[in-house]
């Protein structure tokens, strides 16, 4: 037996279209801790999913080889069952549930069928003494903090004999007492025998846990980077990250002249209280009239939650501080009150909270300002069509028809179409959130060139993106936030994908 | 050949709005060969839209719920309480009919607004918060006629709206003269407002259907208006009970299809959170909707009252079921966002014609729950695969 634990050859995904996956090449050797790294995008997640059987045997190319031998596994259970475990960064606890049914849920101990609780909750106490977690194994889930959550995950996957441990971006949610927590018990693990793959953004984790660091980028492997031979470094990260050309589709716009503020944010601070957490810490953040300001960030950096507390806080988060809208203070209390003030935002998740999937193009587009088609309430239906089909028209929206619904288009269409609804309502400030994500680079190029239409037309733009390609490609000036915060502010002759980078991950 | 083929493709672009009428069609076709032309009568007729109007009214509110993917289960005994209360009105403290059905309506609206506010505010389930609402309106129901039992109305203003007909000024041939008089402007007023729409379009030059299968269209929808009216004028003429039912489902279908209002209770229904985002006001929009409930239930009430004559201490028990029955016969769909007020009464003639059906051929009521049944769930999975097909 060679001493990888695991090998994937030649890993290739594809997705209508789209190469998630070329070629990938991953080892990792029995008992180290190797990080995975890369851009949001870079395929990080679609290999562990290949790895775990999400993706069954046979939708992807290449071959996965576990403790010497290949597999092909075709759910999930099949990838435990030989000891690969996964931690999303979402966790699949359920919170209604004591701590040692979430650790044997799917797992039970039976004895005829019957579940021996008493067994159980014996068990429960060692996985968690192995874990270091100090709660009665009673406790329901819901009331302990993320990071002792997590550690119930890992409990959890541990009571399932693993022999792989996955974390997916673990620390994510958690404050730096429970990072360095689990960073420990990771060692610790470690001494156990058990190998471990991390994702991870957090570079400075990387550089004190990791044995080995494999970036990916695009859905290639770039380079695999050894603790032992001091190869893993801020530095050399981040260039392999980020190290290509910003190829040229971001269209340019030629006179860029810049007005007063269009919104102002003073000390604006946010916090959600479902959450029990400040989202948006004293963040001070202003947009000029015909400037494109771009907002960079990792996931969970407080980009959206941003966005939504100046779009009439829909989250109900408490706010504080003062927003201006043209230089005079406004409290925005519903997203109507926004849209009143001007402010459009395009949410990240056009299909969760964006669009009427079941409506046609002409009523989505029409649906944030009816009124312009409408004469004491009542609709003027040719009118709409007529209107609608304009916005069809000059946003490229390709479908049979403006009656067709808006879910059976193709992701790119759908974008356009949720874009074409704001733009219906003539904001003159755009608030995007990932404007690109999931589309293609036609389309992707499309949405520039009516990004750089509506500055020339006057209106101003927050774009938020995880992409830095287009956040350097298309931005004027560049925050970037991490933990709820502003961590920096660049124009665009500072930002540079090292740059931000740097900020973001903090 | 080009016809047939326009004809052709309109029918599979629209099979799940047609697929209702065609089971109507069928089932009174059915019926009336079954009963040598008996169902087809103009008095059975009559009497089957009279009996249909009650449930009618509920399950055109019940559709716009059930849009906004709510529910509402205490419209039966709402609609049994605020009859009572309006026999009350009526003999107990003789206020007169016309002053006495706008209360009713106002105290409707209250009721259903509070269920608004359960179900707005303080976030209770609407199958909970109206759940709660069947109960207590049952019990107060069973207590405004502890004392008295069974009310009997004799106010015949009133009375007149559950079993009166519009007058005829003369007869003629044994038919209803304003009767006739309506149809024909009803007619009219569809063939004006059916071209106009169609001149307005090619304005806009917008594509229309061909003329041919316009003019088919617009005969054969005023043939079946006429006919209807035809059968009507040869028994009694059109009922109060009908005026009042076309009179809701023309408002409610004119706001759920033309208005803003209309618009956004679909989009709420479609995706509350997106609605949100685009500025909609969610809760305004359930209130509205709630509201509108509460007073249709009141309306029915009144329309039972009113028909019985009377008011019973069982009043208004399992309206709401068949109001939910006859809202999903006619296309309204729980995942919310779909759902239309012309389904809806459709769904509700459906569901009677089965009964009176069945009644006139003698068939035990055992057999037609089991019937009815069938039905329901026979045209739920009809809708359910035709929108798979499409979707």
């Amino acid at each position: 037996m060679s001493e990888n634990i695991l090998e994937m050859h030649g890993i290739s995904k594809e997705f209508t279209g789209v190469k998630a996956l070329s070629n990938v090449n991953f080892k990792v050797k029995k008992g180290e801790i190797h990080c995975l790294i890369g851009e949001n995008g870079a395929g990080k997640s679609t290999l562990m999913k290949a790895l775990s059987g999400v993706y069954p045997y046979g939708t992807y190319e290449g071959d996965i080889v576990f403790e010497g031998s290949v597999q092909q596994f075709n759910k999930i259970s099949d990838s435990v069952k030989a000891g690969i475990v996964i931690i999303y960064q979402e966790l699949a606890l359920f919170p209604d549930l004591t701590v040692y049914e979430n650790i044997f849920a799917g797992n039970e101990i039976k004895q005829g069928g019957i579940v021996d609780w008493n067994r159980t909750i014996a068990e429960a106490k060692k996985m968690l003494d192995k874990v270091k977690l100090d709660v009665n194994p009673e406790t329901l889930v819901k009331d302990l903090s993320v990071g002792k959550q997590q550690l119930v995950e890992i409990a959890k996957a541990l009571s399932k004999d693993v022999k792989l441990l996955i974390l997916d971006e673990p620390t994510a949610a958690l404050n730096e007492d429970d990072s360095e927590n689990l960073l420990d018990l990771l060692g610790e693990l470690k001494e156990q025998g058990i190998t471990c793959i991390m994702i991870s953004h957090k570079l400075k984790e990387v550089i004190s846990i990791a044995d080995k660091a494999t970036v990916l980028r695009d859905g290639q492997t770039i380079c695999t980077l050894d603790a032992a031979k001091g190869e893993i470094s801020e530095n050399v990260i981040i260039k392999n990250m980020v190290g290509r050309e910003i190829e040229d589709i971001y269209p340019k716009r030629p006179n860029k002249t810049f007005g007063d503020p269009v919104l102002e944010l003073r000390s604006w601070s946010a916090y959600a209280v479902h959450l029990g957490r400040q989202v948006v810490k004293d963040v001070n953040f202003h947009v000029k009239k015909g400037e494109i300001v771009g907002v960079a960030g990792l996931m969970g950096s407080g980009r959206t939650e941003l966005a939504l507390s100046i779009f009439g806080n829909p989250k109900f988060y408490k706010l504080q501080g003062e927003l201006l809208v043209d230089g005079v203070p406004k409290t925005l209390k519903h997203p109507s009150d926004a849209i009143r003030s001007g402010i459009a935002y395009v949410t990240e998740d056009r299909k969760g909270d964006g669009l009427f999937l079941i409506q046609d193009i002409k009523n989505n587009i029409s649906a944030a300002n009816l009124k312009r088609v409408a004469v004491n309430g009542v609709i003027n239906d040719n009118e709409e069509v007529k209107e609608t089909t304009e916005y069809k028209k000059s946003m490229y929206i390709k479908a049979s028809s403006l009656e067709q619904a808006v879910g059976n288009l193709s992701g790119g269409n759908q974008q356009k179409v949720s874009l074409g609804k704001w733009l219906f309502v003539g904001p003159k400030l755009l608030i995007l959130d990932e404007p690109t994500r999931g589309i293609d680079v036609g389309a992707k190029f499309e949405i520039y060139t009516i990004m750089n239409q509506l500055i020339e037309e006057g209106m101003s733009i927050i774009m938020i993106s995880s992409e830095l390609g287009e956040v350097l490609g298309m931005s004027d000036r560049v925050y970037v936030m991490a933990e709820g915060e502003i961590k920096g502010e660049l124009s665009i002759e500072e930002a540079n994908q090292e740059s931000i980078m740097q900020l973001a991950t903090q | 050949m080009e016809f047939i083929n326009e004809a052709k493709t309109l029918f599979k672009d629209n099979i799940r709005d047609y697929g209702m009428y065609i089971a109507l069609f069928v089932i009174m076709l059915t019926f009336t060969i079954m009963t040598d032309g008996l169902f087809m009568s103009s008095r059975n007729i009559s009497n089957l839209l009279d009996s249909t109007g009650y449930i009618a009214v509920l399950a055109v509110g019940m559709t716009l719920v059930i849009v906004i993917r709510h529910i509402d289960l205490s419209v039966g005994f709402v609609a049994g309480f605020l009859g009572a209360i309006a026999a009350i009105l009526l003999t107990g403290m003789g206020v007169p009919f016309y002053i006495t059905i706008p209360i009713i309506l106002v105290l409707g609206i209250f009721v259903g607004l509070f269920n608004g506010l359960l179900v707005a505010k303080f976030g209770i389930p609407s199958f909970v918060a109206t759940l709660a609402g069947m109960l207590i309106f049952r019990g107060a129901l069973l207590q405004v006629t502890e004392k008295t039992g069974t009310i009997i109305v004799k106010d015949d203003g009133f009375n007149a709206i559950g079993n009166g007909f519009i007058p005829s000024i003369v007869q003629v041939n044994g038919l209803h003269l304003l009767t006739l008089i309506l149809g024909v402007l009803a007619i009219l007023l569809y063939i004006y407002s059916e071209i106009s729409t169609r001149k307005n379009k090619i304005n806009y030059q917008f594509e229309v259907v061909s003329k041919g299968i316009f003019i088919v269209k617009l005969v054969f929808v005023s043939a079946i208006i006429s006919y209807i009216t035809w059968i009507l004028a040869g028994y009694n003429g059109f009922s109060w009970t009908v005026v009042i039912m076309l009179l809701v489902v023309v408002i409610y279908h004119f706001l759920t299809t033309k208005t803003v209002l209309g618009r956004h209770i679909y989009a709420v229904g479609s995706n509350p959170e997106a609605a949100h985002l685009s500025g909609i006001n969610v809760n305004k929009i359930t209130y509205i909707v709630f509201g509108s409930m509460g007073m249709l239930a009141a309306l029915s009430g009144i329309l039972f009252t009113s028909r019985l004559q009377s008011a019973t201490t069982t009043a208004g028990t399992l309206f709401e079921l068949d109001a939910i029955a006859a809202a999903y016969v006619g296309g309204v769909s729980s995942a919310g966002g779909v759902g239309k007020i012309t389904g809806a009464i459709i769904g509700a003639v459906v569901m009677a014609s089965l009964s009176s059906g069945m009644n006139l051929l003698g068939v035990g009521v055992s057999l037609q729950y089991m019937i009815r049944g069938g039905v329901l769930a026979g045209a739920v999975i009809f809708d359910v695969m035709t929108r798979k097909k499409r979707g």
